[in-house]
């Protein structure tokens, strides 16, 4: 047992040797594999946090009833008791037709503009919140509205959520497909590496068969090779996503501050950031493991 | 005593080429010092790959240390070559490792505690008179050094039996002598040693048992 640890530990030692010994060629591997990780991770990074705000805007202003221009307050009453008279309608809030245009002037940057206007062209309207976020249930509420007197148009605000979920479903499947490519890209970038290390070390490889090293043993060093370049590899795509999404999130901020949502960018959490140090490393281990295989066996003692 | 080589009617042909060895019979036991014999092309480096398991017997049984090596798998093949001490025509020495590191080489693939192989690599490094050299590299020792290099990383492992393969066919007397001298306080200390020569007179005052090969057939 003891042995076999050292075996391990000596086959560690020497794979960080071998990185060592090639400094610029190790950097340039793994600046390689970062990249290529990069791509997937970030958009699974993406994906994830925009993921991560649906729910902050499906469940704010599930419908908007806009009431016919000129609708008397007290009518708009009976408009309200209308709309919490349906189920599945948590909340009903009335919103003036003067906050509306306080608040379209305050967001929109058309403040000049809006002050010109003869007269506030905007209705008084209804903001209906949901129970629960399910589409069905906001398009029942919807018809429903729009059949009550005075309304003049009812919208679902969250079908965009929807639409939007379902395009980032897409994307995510694209990321999903896109980590297979690139994934096997990373084997067959570290198939060649070894390979190359193969054939360079072929004299070693031959004198330690001679003197009794089993084919486990040549195989070990090249493993962890594999896996160590793998791994920092998927540290590097770390980096790489980690400055990308600080370089957007000013502007992302700012974007979502047009919203009305505190939003920035950021990494998932730190046990899924192992994820795909440890997914690279697995993938590096593979690809060295398949290469070294292959060469040792068509290797022949002289 | 027991038998620690022995060859029953062995054959080797190889794919395209013609008989290397042809119905060889013979035994070895603990503790001998024998020399086989025979001009360049009469199959003794054959015989000697036979036996380490760099080559596989077209016909015929080899066994060492009691184990059949043409019934060994590729796992087993290397705990064979544990055993045994071998010494090439051509060295086949690591040289960009230093000479301390060739000579642990077999004693990391043993999976020996880094301060008990080193202790040991300096013992042999010693015993080969090479232990000042230690931390030059092979390309700047002579080619008896070289040599003697290539026994110390041989009975480093302290094997029961050590076989080289024209050993002294590069070196010039003395250091043919020194070679030579070598594995006979090997042999002094209970080691089989089994060497392929194609020169029986370097043997001459070692009075070794002999094999002479010719043309693949034990004469």
């Amino acid at each position: 047992m003891s042995a076999w640890l050292r075996h391990h530990g000596h086959s560690a030692v020497q794979s960080l040797r071998r990185l060592a010994s090639a400094p610029l060629a190790s950097l340039l591997s793994v600046l390689v594999i970062g990249v290529t990780l990069a791509l997937p991770l970030g958009g699974y990074t993406v994906f994830s946090n925009l993921q991560g705000l649906l729910p902050v805007w499906a469940y704010r202003a599930d419908i908007s009833v806009f009431l016919a221009t000129g609708t008397e307050r007290a009518k708009a009453e009976q408009v309200a008791r209308g709309l919490r008279a349906q189920e599945g309608v948590k909340e009903v809030h009335f919103v003036p037709r003067e906050s509306a245009l306080a608040g379209l002037k305050k967001s929109s940057g058309l403040a000049d503009v809006i002050a010109a206007l003869p007269e506030n062209p905007l209705p008084d309207a209804f903001v209906v919140v949901l129970q629960r976020n399910d589409g069905a249930l906001a398009e029942r509420v919807a018809l429903h509205a729009r059949s009550l007197q005075y309304v003049s148009y009812a919208q679902v605000d969250s079908a965009w959520i929807h639409r939007l979920n379902a395009l980032l479903g897409v994307g995510r499947t694209a990321v999903y497909l896109l980590s297979l490519v690139l994934g096997l890209a990373l084997v067959a970038v570290t198939f060649n590496t070894i390979r190359l290390q193969v054939l360079t070390q072929r004299d070693e490889i031959e004198v330690s068969r001679l003197v009794g090293a089993t084919d486990a043993y040549i195989r070990r060093p090249f493993l962890y090779f594999g896996g160590v370049q793998g791994a920092l590899g998927g540290l590097a795509a770390l980096g790489i996503v980690a400055g990308g999404l600080a370089a957007l999130n000013r502007d992302v901020s700012t974007l979502a501050a047009l919203y009305g949502v505190v939003f920035r960018l950021e990494l998932p959490d730190w046990p899924y950031c192992a994820v795909p140090v440890l997914a690279a490393a697995a993938l590096g281990w593979l690809g060295a493991a398949a290469s070294v295989s292959k060469h040792l066996q068509d290797m022949t003692l002289r | 005593m027991a038998a620690v080589i022995s060859f029953s009617q062995v054959s080797k042909r190889y794919p395209g080429g013609g008989e290397a060895l042809c119905g060889i019979d013979f035994s070895i036991e603990a503790g001998e010092l024998v020399f086989i014999t025979g001009h360049s092309g009469a199959g003794k480096s054959t015989l000697l790959k036979l036996i380490a398991a760099i080559e596989r017997a077209s016909s015929g049984t080899v066994l060492v240390g009691g184990q059949n090596v043409g019934a060994l798998g590729s796992r087993g093949i290397p705990f064979l070559r544990r055993k045994l001490g071998l010494v090439f025509q051509d060295q086949k020495l690591l040289y960009d490792r230093s000479v301390f590191e060739n000579v642990m080489l077999p004693l990391r693939i043993a999976g020996q505690a880094t301060r008990d192989a080193a202790r040991r690599a300096r013992a042999a490094l010693d015993k080969v008179g090479l232990l000042e050299r230690e931390r030059a590299r092979p390309m700047a020792l002579s080619g008896g050094e070289q040599q003697r290099l290539c026994i110390a990383r041989a009975v480093v492992n302290r094997p029961a039996i050590l076989i080289a393969d024209e050993p002294t066919s590069n070196l010039d007397g003395d250091s043919a002598r020194r070679v030579l001298d070598l594995f006979r306080s090997f042999h002094q200390v209970g080691v089989t040693v089994l060497i392929a020569t194609h020169d029986p007179a370097a043997a001459a005052d070692m009075a070794p048992r002999l094999l002479s090969l010719a043309r693949g057939r034990l004469t």
